[in-house]
């Protein structure tokens, strides 16, 4: 009479655990996704931090084009100001892009491009566009994870009553691929 | 330094294009082969070889002792084994600093190497790591590297100073994401310590075919009659060692070298950094003066000079480098 009663409590015990697991699964997925966002804060604090320092430099050559400049300037201070992702998404393809007019244009200042703080901070600068491009690889490698999760069987049966939803890629705009419009 | 242009263009489109299960490797390995397989059975690899190196250097002592006087060959492999013991285990937590000092690598700064930190810093990001491996510098004109350690807290990357000059941007990322991708899959942990513990045989037997074939007059003034047959079975096991020991170390080597390349690409979306910095490391005609047979299974690309013929093919530590190529850019 004992045999059913075991037998049930054991089927019990399996499926507890098996709740359990999945759902420590979803809670690591979701702290790594955190995690990988927080990298990318980093990285994009990073550039912000870098950039006063470049247009200091690229200041001191006098014939330098300043409405270059401006455009950096401004697309950081948009950066830093915007509040939401697709805000903030949008904000740092602006600055990506008129960096990259900033280093193209550097490229007819020979005295520039030979300034040793200047090599520094284009070193600095093109890391941390690398370290980015990462950083969002990385975010965007673990969302997928998560989001393939939350869709399949079994998960996909609890997950919504759980609290996991659906979480955002971090996407590359278009303005990310413009040509930078270089004038002289 | 390499000189270098803004790169962003490929950074943001060009690697968003690969798909990494396009990646064929030769028919005998095996694939898709999860991270956390690779690592079990790296460490399971780690046991084995720790424990037949142990049976093979007490084996090869006890020949060695019948070899030369029968009577100390017992209490010689006794000896033997608490030494191989005390050796085995002294290699699995000093490995890197014995492989590292073997190549006379120096530590890297930041200050003299930025080039290198960041790309190493960009590249633990893509692996979703909180810290980078240390990094060391081999002073050659060589473009080489390698990576060593027994774990993700305890590795090392060491390049020499030849391929930060020689490769470019994305060619320095690809060779570091292929090293990196050792240390993630606990390759190094196995692959170190086939080194230090293969090489000691292999350079033990060469010392003891050295004394066999000029100093071992000893044996001739036994007048045991089962010393002749016994010394034959010594004398085969001495010349055997180095020869399975080399083959034991190929096993190792070989097929992990395709899966390095493939993570490494997984890492970086740009098989072309890779492809092009092995098509680099492999035009290169300096040799590497660190290097020796022992070391040389832990290296990106062979960094002893083939002449070529099936003998070397067989006993080569490495893929062909143009084989590694070609699948790189097929993807």
């Amino acid at each position: 009479m004992w045999g059913p009663l075991i037998v049930a409590i054991a089927l019990v015990v399996i499926i507890i655990f098996m709740f359990v697991g999945i759902y420590n699964r979803l809670v690591n997925l979701r702290e790594m996704i955190r995690n990988a966002w927080s990298q990318i804060d980093v990285q994009l604090k990073r550039r912000h931090d870098l950039i006063p320092n470049l247009i200091e430099t690229v200041k001191g050559y006098s014939n330098f084009e300043s409405s270059t400049l401006e455009k950096v300037i401004q697309a950081r201070n948009m950066a830093m100001s915007a509040t939401t992702i697709e805000d903030k998404q949008q904000a740092e393809n602006t600055l990506s892009g008129t960096l990259k007019s900033l280093f193209a244009l550097s490229e007819s200042y020979p005295d520039l491009k030979a300034n040793a703080s200047y090599m520094q901070l284009q070193e600095e600068l093109t890391a941390t566009e690398s370290k980015i491009a990462f950083a969002r690889q990385y975010y965007n490698d673990t969302v997928n994870v998560f989001n393939a999760s939350i869709k399949t069987f079994p998960t996909v049966m609890f997950a919504a009553s759980w609290g996991f939803s659906e979480q955002k890629y971090f996407e590359v705009v278009d303005a990310d691929r413009e040509v930078p419009q270089v004038k002289f | 330094m390499p000189d270098f242009k803004f790169g962003l263009e490929v950074q943001d489109t060009e690697r968003r294009e690969i798909n990494i299960n396009n990646y064929q490797p030769p028919p005998h390995i095996r694939q898709p082969m999860l991270f956390q397989d690779q690592i079990a059975g790296n460490i399971t690899g780690t046991w084995i070889l720790m424990i037949v190196f142990i049976i093979f250097f007490t084996g090869l002592i006890w020949a060695a002792g019948v070899y030369f006087d029968r009577d100390l060959a017992v209490p010689l492999a006794i000896i033997a084994m608490v030494i191989t013991f005390i050796t085995t285990y002294a290699s699995y937590y000093n490995s890197d600093k014995i492989v590292l000092s073997m190549s006379q690598a120096r530590p890297a700064t930041k200050e003299e190497f930025p080039v290198l930190f960041n790309t190493m810093e960009g590249l633990t990001i893509a692996a979703g790591l909180g810290t980078i491996p240390p990094l060391y510098i081999i002073d050659d004109e060589a473009p080489n590297a390698f990576a060593t350690g027994r774990d993700l807290e305890h590795s090392a990357v060491a390049v020499t100073t030849g391929l930060l000059d020689k490769l470019d941007r994305y060619q320095i990322e690809g060779v570091l994401a292929h090293e990196l991708s050792h240390v993630v899959n606990r390759d190094i942990l196995l692959a170190t310590l086939t080194s230090i513990l293969v090489g000691t045989i292999v350079l033990l037997s060469d010392w003891l075919i050295r004394i066999s074939f000029f100093g071992g007059g000893r044996r001739r003034s036994s007048n045991d009659s089962g010393g002749g047959i016994l010394a034959i079975i010594a004398l085969i096991v001495i010349v055997i060692s180095p020869i399975v020991a080399t083959l034991m170390q190929l096993a190792v080597s070989r097929k992990r070298e395709y899966l390095a390349d493939a993570h490494a690409v997984k890492l970086t979306r740009y098989p072309e950094g890779l492809a092009g910095a092995l098509e680099a490391i492999s035009r290169d005609t300096n040799p590497l003066e660190v290097a020796n047979k022992a070391t040389a299974n832990l290296y990106i690309s062979n960094p002893l000079q083939d002449h070529g013929g099936w003998l070397n093919s067989m006993f080569s530590t490495h893929p062909p480098i143009d084989e590694r190529i070609a699948r790189l850019r097929s993807m």
